[in-house]
């Protein structure tokens, strides 16, 4: 046993609290009371529970962060360290953060179950897995009769009317409604879908909280095709949006992010269409340049064509042949024009013109010389015009 | 052609049947068996484009409202 100084005492006890790691860091469910607003800023409470309660201090800097100081009454979720006043002697809690009660819970929650995942790896962008471009069968997660299926439905009739949708019925709120989820993804699991719509439409904060549930996190992160997840509006987000490989905003955006266009589908069928055919259309064009390449050099070399060419080359022989022969034939009408004109200058019959006679026997020979007649002997005299005959005296 | 193929199939056939043509280093009767295969194919896609209604089922047969009422609903 000891004896201690009333500040021995509390340095101690303060000592002893702060060394505990649970009053460290504790979040505390309770309700508000005896609020008040120091001028410092400062604001002092008291936190209580049935007949239960503790004394309360929030900082000015962290007042500053609420968006409404709390009323008296509130239910309320206070987090920060349970330290000990020695001053007056008090345990206090040093609240550092505080949320109404509920979401205040279910946010804790939320935060620590994200943090967790979020270190397994569960939510690791490396694991993303791109979405199928044309999806055949696309499953859908959601309650039958809510809003968010006739959305999802909607979406694909106008945009992709070629896929077939197996809906997996879930609850999305309530007791229960987490085991449902769980259970309608295993179900599409073993349909055979090609991608995985979880969706819920919106709703406040603790109706989408089916969607927060770790066991729902480990089946969506179990998928063996792609998920997107379509929870709420576009302000909320749930552990799934997370682990969803694609995380969609609205439950209508799922659906668009998981269907291409129709008519984009149809303009890229058209394509390719005229690329087939201007491809088939070039190939038999390059055939028929072929065959006409080849058809060409074939008949050059064809017995046809050598004859033609053979008689053609005849054709010219005898062409040259015939010009050759004309040429000569002038050449000798020429030469014996040119002949007969020197003839005709030679010729005796211009003498006989000058009054000269030729004279010759009878027999034909010429008479050159007077001895060769004797009396009597028949002359023929041959004058410029006819001949004559005459008998030698 | 399989009826049971899928646009996705038959368009991914597609797209392969076009490659090839346009590499050009087919034999020509080949090349125009594979053009008619092609043009029956776009035919097929073009059909179930035009053609194609949203089929819808549920996974749980009696526990949820039919396709029919769920279809009338909406």
């Amino acid at each position: 046993m000891q004896l201690l100084s009333v500040a021995q005492l509390n340095l101690y006890l303060r000592e002893l609290l702060d060394t505990d790691d649970l009053l460290r860091d504790v979040w505390v469910d309770g309700e508000i009371s005896n609020f008040s607003r120091h001028s410092s800023g400062h604001c002092y409470f008291t936190l209580k529970e049935g007949d239960a309660q503790i004394g309360a201090v929030m900082w000015k800097s962290v007042a500053a962060r609420l968006a409404t100081l709390p009323l008296n009454g509130e239910a309320v979720l206070a987090h920060g360290r349970v330290a000990f006043y020695e001053v007056r002697g008090q345990v206090q809690l040093y609240v550092d953060a505080l949320r109404p009660a509920g979401i205040g819970v279910l946010q804790a929650q939320f935060e620590r179950l994200k943090e967790r995942l979020g270190a397994e790896g569960l939510f690791d962008l490396s694991r993303k897995r791109p979405l199928p471009a044309l999806p055949r069968r696309i499953g859908v997660v959601t309650s039958p009769t809510g809003a968010a299926l006739q959305d999802i439905l909607n979406v694909l009739r106008r945009r992709y009317p070629l896929a077939e949708v197996v809906i997996a019925p879930c609850q999305v709120q309530g007791t229960g409604a987490s085991d449902t989820v769980v259970e309608a993804l295993y179900a599409l699991y073993d349909a055979a879908v090609d991608v995985i719509i979880v969706a819920r439409g919106g709703g406040a904060a603790e109706d989408l909280w089916a969607f927060n549930d770790e066991r729902v996190a480990r089946a969506v992160f179990a998928s063996p095709v792609p998920v997107v997840s379509g929870v709420g509006h576009e302000t909320d987000t749930t552990i799934i949006d997370f682990v969803a490989d694609v995380r969609a905003p609205t439950p209508s955006a799922a659906a668009e992010l998981v269907s291409p266009d129709v008519t984009e589908l149809a303009d890229d069928l058209a394509l390719l269409r005229t690329r087939m055919t201007a491809a088939v259309t070039q190939r038999l064009a390059d055939a028929h340049d072929a065959v006409t390449w080849l058809a060409d050099r074939l008949e050059l070399r064809s017995p046809e064509n050598r004859i033609r060419r053979d008689r053609q080359q005849l054709d010219e022989l005898l062409r040259r042949a015939t010009v050759m022969l004309d040429r000569r034939i002038a050449l000798a009408h020429a030469r014996l024009d040119g002949e007969r004109g020197r003839l005709h200058a030679l010729s005796p019959l211009a003498t006989l013109g000058r009054g000269y006679a030729v004279v010759r026997h009878v027999a034909g020979a010429l008479v050159t010389d007077a001895a060769d007649v004797a009396p009597d002997d028949r002359v023929e005299i041959t004058v410029r015009q006819g001949t004559f005959y005459a008998r030698v005296e | 052609m399989n009826e049971t193929e899928g646009y996705e199939e038959l368009y991914a056939r597609l797209q392969r049947i076009v490659e090839r043509l346009e590499a050009g280093d087919l034999p020509l009767a080949e090349a125009l068996a594979l053009y008619e295969e092609g043009v029956a194919t776009a035919a097929t896609c073009q059909k179930l484009l035009d053609g194609a209604a949203l089929r819808v089922r549920s996974l749980a047969g009696g526990l949820v409202p039919s396709v029919q009422d769920m279809e009338t609903a909406s």
